[in-house]
């Protein structure tokens, strides 16, 4: 039991855990400044981003995928804010414009090109493959310790894991000013912080987490870990360094119960089928999502009658 | 390909062909007119949530349809299936907003990526029964028309109608809440219930739309045609007609387009047609688009060079600015050698004493009214009367002539 735990499932929960946390980092300071939805349109864009990779490289290696995922969010990025200003548009339709463009080109340049050969269709990039995440060389936990087992780690956990680092990183270093910036713009800018560049530096992190996320688990998961864990951990404190503690305990919680639930749940009902790891994960976030609207302490908007019913 | 295309455009390439573009057309009609509320309302990616929320709902009302020994396709079923999911996710997204502190992009984010999450897990459930296996319920994440059951068109062609129909009679009060939602209630409308009815109708799209251009992309007929019609006009009433129609030809070119060739799926094709009629509206509609803003901040940049010039040439101080140069030359107000002409000492003149006249008008008229409006460029005569200018210059003096600062 042990040997086929470490040797199916410790990756794939790893990669969960991981890939939860990179997006969970940054979606709490976006849901705090409106831009919520902004995750959403970059998991979007990753698509067009990797097809065009794949039909310049001909190959669905990762370095490339990534750079043209990465390159999309930037372009997708850029569009927004032009057509913002250019056409006085509010925030939400003008990133509803962009990104649907952008995924409708994916998908057409995918029907138009020839990818029989390599796994890249809509479905993958929407679900992910985290069951397939397998770590074929080990034998058991003292494999932890195996150098040549350790080396044979698939590359995708590797991946997420020093962009997790990064962005943990990146949020502790520039932690004074964005959560000055977050809470209070003027402010901010007036102690003289670039705030128009840190914000736009702050939603290229967001992308540089969606698509190496994305690359292992699919965009269902990146867009409810930019928002689910962070948004119940809203609910839980006042205090911003408490909400990030939360929101990445839920993201966790999300990926380690979304992915038994969705390996071994079935088995418990008497089917034999797993389910889908990366919709169960969404899930199960949306639960405690929900959980912590229903009770968290500080659900409330200050001043909102408590216990009213309208 | 172009054969094809024509032959599509004037249905001639099967009668299910012709029912899916004419179903596509009423269809973009009905999404861009009911899109154009949602986006004046300022809830544009509500209905991306709505979309979304669809795809549990599919998956259950297959399953349901299968275990009652059904067939499970049944197109009307698993419509009215993804009705009641998007319906309550629309419902919670409000009481998420109404009844919590987190602000609807957070409700819309979650809403949309759990329910879709969800969907995803039943539809893998599918995959494992029996029946399951042909089921083809993916076709409702991009659409697909291509071989569509007969009934299944005019099911579209019958909903899109409706939908049209609902926005006709609906048009006025919708227009009257996007527009301002308090003069609405205090002028009798019930707001809540006609949000209500704007949200029953993007629903409404969003199912009968799930065939055709599917869950993902249909967010793009309601908002795509309601961002570029608000580049053509102001005016409210016309941003739903044009959004209507934008949506309407998108939808109706999209599927013959479609038709014509393999491998040109619908939905993104019918998306992209209507993204190509929001780049051109972007770049040349009139007044809002990007060219014609350009054209009016150059106009603005003569004018101001321009009276600065001749100011400079009224004082006899030397110019430098290259464009100062460049506008007056043009004009013939200043030779080669940057020395004025007889026109230009008029001009200049004119200017000083323009300029001269505000001065004194902005300390008798402390009033905003007029002080107001003095920008550096509008001439005196637009704001005030004969009367008042001749009692400026009284104060002022006479006439002096300017000399060339050679």
């Amino acid at each position: 039991m042990s040997n086929a735990f470490v040797q199916l499932s410790l990756t794939p929960i790893l990669i969960g855990i991981l890939a939860s946390i990179a997006c969970a980092l940054p979606g709490n300071f976006l849901i705090l400044r409106r831009q919520a939805l902004i995750g959403d349109a970059i998991s979007h864009v990753v698509l067009p981003g990797i097809v065009v990779a794949f039909l310049i490289t001909g190959t669905v290696t990762s370095i490339p995928m990534l750079l043209g995922a990465a390159g999309a969010a930037i372009i997708a990025i850029i569009l927004i804010e032009a057509i913002k200003r250019l056409g006085r548009i509010e925030p939400g339709a003008a990133m509803g414009v962009v990104f649907t463009a952008m995924f409708a080109g994916g998908v057409l340049l995918l029907e138009q090109s020839d990818t029989s050969g390599v796994h890249l269709d809509v479905e993958h990039a929407l679900m992910g493959n985290l069951e397939s995440l397998i770590w074929f060389q080990a034998e058991g936990w003292h494999s932890l310790i195996d150098p040549a087992a350790l080396a044979a780690l698939p590359v995708e956990l590797v991946r997420i894991a020093v962009v997790c680092a990064f962005v943990l990183t990146l949020t502790v270093l520039f932690w004074r000013p964005l959560k000055l910036s977050t809470f209070d713009e003027g402010f901010a800018s007036a102690v003289g912080i670039p705030t128009g560049l840190l914000s736009f530096g702050l939603i290229v992190m967001a992308a540089v987490a969606a698509v190496a996320a994305f690359d292992a688990v699919g965009s269902i998961i990146v867009i409810a870990m930019f928002i689910c864990p962070p948004a119940a951990a809203r609910l839980m404190t006042n205090r911003l360094e408490h909400q990030i503690l939360w929101s990445v305990a839920f993201a966790t919680l999300s990926a380690v119960f979304g992915y038994v639930f969705a390996g071994y749940g079935p088995l418990w009902f008497g089917a034999d089928n797993a389910v889908s790891a990366a919709g169960m994960i969404a899930t199960v976030s949306g639960a405690i999502l929900a959980l912590a609207c229903l009770f968290g302490p500080h659900r409330t908007r200050l001043g909102m009658p408590k216990g009213v019913d309208e | 390909m172009l054969a094809g295309f024509i032959e599509a455009l004037f249905l001639q390439s099967g009668y299910n062909a012709a029912l899916v573009a004419i179903g596509a057309g009423l269809l973009g009609i009905a999404a861009g007119a009911g899109g154009t509320f949602l986006f004046l309302r300022k809830r544009a990616l509500v209905s991306d949530a709505v979309a979304h929320a669809t795809l549990p709902g599919i998956g259950l009302a297959f399953i349901i349809m299968v275990l009652l020994g059904g067939d499970g396709r049944n197109l009307t079923g698993l419509l009215i299936g993804s009705a009641i999911t998007a319906a309550i996710g629309l419902y919670l997204i409000d009481w998420i907003v109404r009844r919590t502190r987190l602000a609807e992009d957070a409700a819309i984010g979650a809403i949309l990526s759990v329910f879709f999450g969800l969907g995803i897990v039943i539809l893998t459930v599918i995959q494992t029964m029996n029946r399951g296996r042909q089921a083809g319920l993916e076709s409702f994440l991009l659409g697909s028309t291509a071989g569509m059951l007969f009934q299944d068109a005019v099911i579209i062609a019958a909903g899109g109608a409706l939908a049209v129909t609902l926005v006709i009679v609906l048009r006025r009060p919708m227009t009257t809440v996007a527009f301002d939602p308090d003069y609405a209630a205090a002028s009798g409308l019930n707001v809540r219930a006609l949000d209500l009815a704007m949200m029953g109708l993007v629903m409404a799209v969003t199912v009968i739309g799930l065939k055709v251009v599917g869950l993902i992309l249909i967010v793009a007929m309601l908002i795509i045609p309601a961002v570029t019609a608000r580049f053509w006009t102001d005016r409210t009433e016309r941003v739903v007609i044009i959004a209507g129609v934008l949506g309407g030809v998108a939808g109706y070119i999209g599927a013959a387009l479609s038709a014509s060739a393999p491998a040109l799926p619908t939905g993104p094709i019918i998306v992209l047609v209507s993204f190509a009629i929001f780049t051109v509206s972007l770049l040349f509609a009139p007044h809002r688009g990007v060219l014609a803003a350009l054209l009016t901040h150059r106009r603005f940049q003569v004018r101001v060079h321009h009276r600065q010039g001749l100011l400079a040439l009224a004082r006899n101080e030397p110019i430098h600015d290259p464009m100062t140069l460049e506008v007056l030359r043009r004009e013939g107000l200043i030779r080669k050698d940057r020395v004025a002409t007889d026109a230009g000492k008029a001009q200049a003149a004119k200017a000083l004493r323009d300029e001269k006249r505000w001065e004194i008008a902005r300390q008798i008229h402390q009033d905003e009214a007029v002080s107001d409006r003095y920008d550096g460029l509008t001439p005196i005569e637009d704001v005030l009367t004969r009367d008042e200018i001749d009692d400026i210059d009284r104060r002022i003096g006479p006439p002096v002539v300017v000399e060339s600062a050679g």
